[in-house]
């Protein structure tokens, strides 16, 4: 639970990215499916110790993926999968910690679509991201003014 | 270089979950300042902020100017507009992810019959 004391901010979102992947859809499907497959490239990133990667692939099923980076931060993330179509879809809702600040509930949809010989990946995200850098205290001291200049800056490039 | 972009986030991260760092930030957004001006509303030492400083500096989120005398701090905007929301952070994981899937697919395409076994499932895995 976040902390009842802090102002909370709410943004939701969501976004799509499309992947096109030199391997049939029963292939990608299964390098999500299978847990040592899953292990081998959902997770592992420079400077993330892995400390628990656990899959239960099916409806109903959870899974939890927490790791510690280099920062000392400990990032945790817990899904509950909801739908399962082999080779074709898998929907499942998850949450992210990092140390003990939910920053996120999210839906993700994965859509595995023949293309040619390979396939087509299309992931879906919908969330809420929670209590974002413009937290209470630093909102006080002017996070507003810092992302104003950001939007300029971005704005100029 | 997938390294370098996903260290970049977690610096990126690391960097701005202080409080006292992002106000050091929005400080900077209105322009360059020296590191006494900096340091003037906050209640600690100058080297308390100096050492906050540092850890935005090596994020890439501020640059330093190289007087010995008088260091203007800047505010770096590139690593920022990164991260200025979570759900760009969420997006470039992602993108990570798929890099790495590919790259998945493409090795054990070369032994298509192996199959990842169930004896691996408990191992656990510490990246390089």
């Amino acid at each position: 639970m976040n902390d009842p004391s802090h102002p909370t901010s709410t943004r939701h979102d969501t976004f799509v990215i499309e992947r096109r992947l030199d391997a049939s859809p029963a292939r990608v499907y299964a390098a999500f499916a299978d847990q040592a497959a899953k292990r081998a490239w959902f997770a592992g990133s420079a400077g993330l110790t892995q400390l628990r990667n656990e899959l239960d692939f099916r409806v109903g099923g959870e899974e939890h993926v927490d790791g510690r980076w280099t920062s000392g931060m400990v990032s945790k993330f817990h899904a509950v999968y909801h739908d399962i179509v082999p080779a074709r879809r898998i929907v499942y809702s998850y949450d992210m910690h990092l140390d003990e600040r939910k920053i996120s509930v999210s839906l993700a949809t994965i859509e595995f679509h023949p293309d040619g010989v390979g396939t087509r990946l299309k992931l879906t995200e919908q969330g809420a991201f929670l209590d974002g850098y413009d937290d209470a205290g630093a909102r006080e001291r002017g996070t507003n003014g810092l992302m104003d200049a950001l939007e300029k800056s971005l704005a100029r490039s | 270089m997938h390294a370098t972009a996903s260290q970049q986030l977690d610096a990126t991260f690391a960097a701005l979950a202080d409080p006292t760092r992002r106000a050091i930030l929005a400080r900077l957004a209105s322009g360059e300042q020296s590191v006494t001006a900096l340091a003037e509303p906050f209640e600690m030492s100058l080297p308390a902020v100096t050492k906050h400083l540092g850890v935005l500096e090596r994020a890439g989120l501020i640059e330093r100017g190289r007087q010995a005398q008088w260091r203007p701090c800047r505010l770096q905007a590139a690593p920022l507009r990164q991260a200025a929301h979570w759900v760009e952070q969420y997006k470039a994981h992602w993108e990570l992810r798929l890099d790495r899937l590919e790259e998945f697919l493409r090795a054990s395409s070369a032994a298509p019959a192996k199959k990842p076994t169930r004896k691996t499932t408990n191992k656990r895995r510490t990246q390089p």
